[in-house]
């Protein structure tokens, strides 16, 4: 296979930016009281907007693009042109849960009835908590869990969420504490939250297998752990087999076992963290639940919690009314609720929901037996792409994802290079506890001729001299970019390219 | 379509010859043989969910839905139903931007780098600060995402956030779970005429204040007439002035760099989202003094291997994925996909476009007001402001009872207290204000 990505150019540069295409000046003056001079009229090269407010209250000019309807269908569609996505072909990207993203969830999405205000009376909106409400009835059964929040806008957010549920948890104890547990293998995301939450971060080593040392697990607890956060499987791909050892382990000092759902669809359906002794757990809607990445989001990151926690968990959460406001008929009424020991919002309103509202769509599509069969597939794919692939792939039984090794080779360059063969890379130099790692996920949506593709894509790369890898690539739409310049000089916007 | 496989996902597209033919190669009888979960924690339940055709989803989806009343919004409050042009969902729904991720492979992914540059290039041009992030979740988020900033940047020292007491309560609390792990206390300023009451505000900025946040227009549409000022007292103090505002108010509003401010915050989804029941996209700017302790992900311009320009995310030694407890946010995916179309939207109005847009906000809030304060029952403006957008009415009559009354016309407004009702022209067209208007006589009778 063989890739060649549009590129456009000009001038000897790529696309021009919007603003060399078109940078209209405009000046914004108080005209009240003046006559004559129409709003918008133009005056040489600038154009006037008349303003309502006083000069002093308005800022004196504007300089933006201004361009026609088909010179932005234009623009915007090249860029797309230089944009790879799932869509394009195989995106294996370690931790990230690349699916393919069912087209309809987006005209489910864009129902006239889903764009209602946040300020809405509840009884104006029941079709809107109705679907909250079901959303968080399927979000507790997947994953075993009691009470759901829908709140979180992302998965690093769920995290956010989950650590100040513990930390109103103690303190509701009257026990202050002030450490949180990671594994060295986690993600970079339950560090920063940790220490977001105001937590020092305690760091776990990986024991020889690549899992949880219980013997370092034992030596980090104490009175001071307020939480341990766990992947599972972890980002080797490995299901942590001592998960209601360390659950014990972990409860036996008062601490909380918080699961990142970064991995969950290697387990829909055989496992549930609720059931492995985890109290706190946040899901993405946008990995697992198949809404797009959209280029770096919006997800959306749903926390669940055990019954004990539920009285902290964000506000507000939906709730079937019961009483007078109860619908006589018999169809259920929804009505929004404070949780009572609440930590408050963690986003101004409801959080993304119309990635939820895609969210719901995808589960409600799939069911029980869809969701899975996701998951089998997902890991049936990992282990057939990791046996083709000649790299090292060390560590095992692996589930939804593998880290192999670029051995001698560079595994950055690894990665530019099997960009011109058409496939997304893998995450590469990252878990570190494999040298060179390329950490690999093809989910369930890649069929077994587009996994002999990536397999082939790998292998040709493995085969190939350091010198091609390292002026790869060549064919996407552009060659190998200095990053040391880029950070060394920020340039950050078209205002700053003249400097 | 899916053949063999209508009982698993219809999305992995796997024959039973292929999965057999897999298996095989692996070395395994079963797929349930690659699950290395022990007995003891294997659930052998269900969840008890049906599967549905895509035709059974929708109609389920569209029938819940349908159960939402439909009303002309009058609402706004933070979130505004600004028309999107079509043009955006069509360019931002093309899958490439729709279903790629964090660019991580910059060499493939110019063209959603170089969009991206351009909606920072865009906060830049309002906000006249030299840096803008590629988004926060939201403006509540990037409003705590600011305070821990201000809490780290080296210029500063203290543990005093002053924000307005009349901000609003989701921005207000996420901010305080935002500063629940640093030393940092959020107290409130009083306001006057719903804008920030100077002399208040004096008496509380002292030397351990690290950030005074004030936004225009404020919650209940008034513009703040002295943001200098307010800058003027932040920096005195030592502390940094965060300003929250949004993309149509700063499109014809005072250029936060000229009135002092250090940090721009707000909800960028005024453009291109819509009415999302809240869903936003948090805007971010600030000065170049603080570039390496910004929040989030920024797209830089550098060279390629051809010598020509090309982009990339930079600074990344910022980000969790790198620095991991000592980076500067826990941010990770973030709004990308909405700044793009706020990106678009932007672009389709053109600065003259939208100065007109903000332009009309002032002229259509004032104008509207006016016409309320005409209904006997009824006064308005409440405050002795110019107005953006909405405006805050004084109603005889209850204003919960008030509100009910509207909704059962077909018209949603907030009501803020027993004798006030705040309603917004953003989203509503000359049509609906009429009708509005004409329901407000009746429920005020």
């Amino acid at each position: 296979m063989r890739y060649d990505q549009a590129r456009w150019t000009r001038n000897g540069e790529y696309e021009p930016l919007l603003a060399e295409k078109d940078l209209t000046r405009v000046e914004i003056r108080d005209t009240e009281g003046e006559t004559g001079e129409e709003s918008g009229s133009a005056e040489g090269d600038v154009t006037t907007v008349e303003s309502p407010l006083p000069d002093e209250l308005t800022r004196d000019e504007l300089a933006l693009p201004g361009l026609s309807e088909p010179e932005l269908a234009r623009h915007y569609t090249r860029l797309s042109q230089m944009t790879y996505a799932i869509t394009t072909g195989p995106y294996p990207l370690g931790s990230c849960t690349m699916k393919y993203n069912p087209t309809f969830t987006e005209d489910v999405a864009a129902l006239p009835d889903a764009a209602v205000h946040p300020d809405r009376p509840a009884e104006s909106v029941q079709g809107t908590l109705e679907l909250c409400y079901r959303l968080q009835d399927y979000l507790a059964r997947i994953g075993g869990m009691d009470a759901v929040t829908l709140q979180p806008p992302a998965g690093a957010a769920g995290e956010f969420v989950g650590i100040r549920v513990a930390s109103a948890y103690h303190e509701a104890n009257g026990d202050e504490r002030s450490e949180v547990i990671v594994p060295e293998s986690a993600h970079g995301t339950n560090f920063a939250t940790a220490a977001l939450g105001g937590y020092d971060v305690v760091s776990l080593p990986s024991d020889e297998a690549g899992r949880v040392d219980l013997g370092a697990l034992e030596a980090a607890l104490s009175e001071e752990t307020a939480a341990l956060m766990l992947t599972n499987p972890n980002t080797l791909g490995l299901f942590e087999r001592d998960i209601e050892e360390i659950a014990r382990m972990v409860h036996d000092v008062g601490g909380l076992l918080y699961y990142d759902g970064a991995n969950l669809n290697a387990l829909l359906g055989r496992a549930r963290p609720g059931d492995m002794g985890f109290d706190v757990m946040h899901y993405n809607v946008h990995k697992t639940f198949a809404t797009p990445h959209g280029g770096g989001g919006p997800g959306a990151g749903p926390v669940g919690v055990s019954e004990e926690l539920a009285s902290f968990l964000p506000a507000p959460r939906v709730r079937e009314a019961g009483g007078e406001s109860a619908d006589p008929e018999g169809e259920p009424t929804y009505e929004r609720f404070d949780p009572p020991e609440t930590i408050g919002k963690v986003h101004g309103y409801e959080g993304n929901w119309l990635v939820l509202l895609k969210a719901f769509a995808y589960i409600a599509r799939l069911g029980d037996e869809g969701l899975a069969d996701a998951s089998a597939k997902a890991v049936l794919n990992a282990n057939y792409l990791a046996e083709r692939i000649e790299y090292e792939v060390p560590y095992g039984p692996f589930h939804h994802e593998f880290v192999a090794s670029a051995g001698d080779q560079d595994a950055a360059d690894v990665a530019k290079r099997m960009l011109d063969y058409g496939v997304h890379p893998p995450t590469t130099k990252w878990p570190e506890i494999v040298g060179e790692a390329l950490m690999t996920e093809p989910t369930e949506v890649e069929s077994k001729a587009s996994l002999d593709q990536l397999a082939e894509a790998f292998n040709t790369v493995a085969s190939e001299a350091t010198e091609t890898l390292e002026t790869a690539p060549e064919r996407t739409a552009a060659g190998r970019i200095d990053q040391t310049t880029a950070a060394r000089t920020p340039r950050l916007s078209w205002h700053a390219l003249g400097e | 379509m899916y053949g063999s496989h209508e009982t698993g996902s219809p999305y992995a597209p796997h024959t039973d010859e292929n999965a057999a033919a897999m298996l095989e190669t692996i070395g395994a009888e079963s797929i349930g043989e690659l699950f290395d979960i022990p007995e003891s924690v294997r659930f052998d339940g269900e969840f008890g969910i049906d599967a549905r055709t895509e035709r059974e989803t929708r109609r389920l989806v569209e029938g819940i839905l349908a159960r939402n009343d439909d009303q002309v919004e009058l609402l706004g409050r933070g979130h505004y139903g600004y028309y999107v042009p079509s043009l955006v969902d069509h360019l931002a729904d093309r899958s490439e931007f729709l279903t790629s991720y964090t660019q991580y492979q910059p060499e493939t992914s110019q063209g959603f780098l170089q969009a991206l540059f351009e909606y920072q290039s865009l906060l830049v041009e309002l906000t006249g600060l030299g840096v803008a992030n590629c988004s926060m979740y939201d403006a509540a988020t990037a409003l705590g995402e600011a305070a821990t900033l201000a809490d780290r940047a080296r210029s500063v020292s203290g543990t005093r956030v002053l924000v307005p007491d009349i901000l609003r309560e989701g921005r207000r609390e996420t901010l305080q779970n935002y500063v629940a792990g640093t030393d940092l206390a959020i107290e409130e300023y009083p306001t006057r005429e719903s804008t920030v009451d100077l002399a208040g505000l004096e008496e509380r900025v002292d030397d351990d204040c690290v950030m005074v946040y004030a936004e225009t227009p404020t919650v209940r549409g008034a513009v703040e007439e002295r943001l200098e000022e307010v800058g003027d007292l932040a920096s005195g103090a030592g502390a940094l002035f965060v300003l929250g505002s949004d993309p149509v108010a700063l499109s014809l509003l005072q250029r936060p760099a000229d009135v002092g401010a250090d940090v721009v915050v707000g909800d960028a989804s005024v453009l291109g989202l819509g009415t999302s029941y809240g869903m936003g996209l948090g805007l971010f700017a600030t000065r170049e003094k603080h570039l390496r302790q910004v929040p989030g992900r920024l797209v830089g311009a550098s060279e390629d291997s051809r010598d020509r320009r090309a982009y990339t995310l930079t600074l990344q030694t910022r980000e969790q994925h790198i620095r991991r407890e000592r980076a500067t946010s826990n941010i990770c995916t973030n709004q990308a996909w909405v700044a793009l179309r706020s990106a678009i939207h932007a672009a389709g109005l053109g600065p003259d476009g939208l100065a007109e847009l903000a332009a009309r906000g002032v002229r259509r809030a004032e104008s509207v007001a006016e016409r309320v304060d005409g209904i006997d029952g009824l006064t308005a403006p409440v405050d002795d402001r110019r107005l953006f957008r909405e405006f805050v009415v004084r109603t005889e009559r209850d204003a919960d009872a008030l509100r009910a009354d509207l909704g059962d016309r077909g018209f949603a407004v907030h009501a803020l207290s027993a004798d006030e009702i705040q309603c917004c022209v953003a989203g509503a067209t000359d049509g609906e204000i009429d009708g509005f208007l004409a329901a407000l006589e009746e429920v005020t009778r």
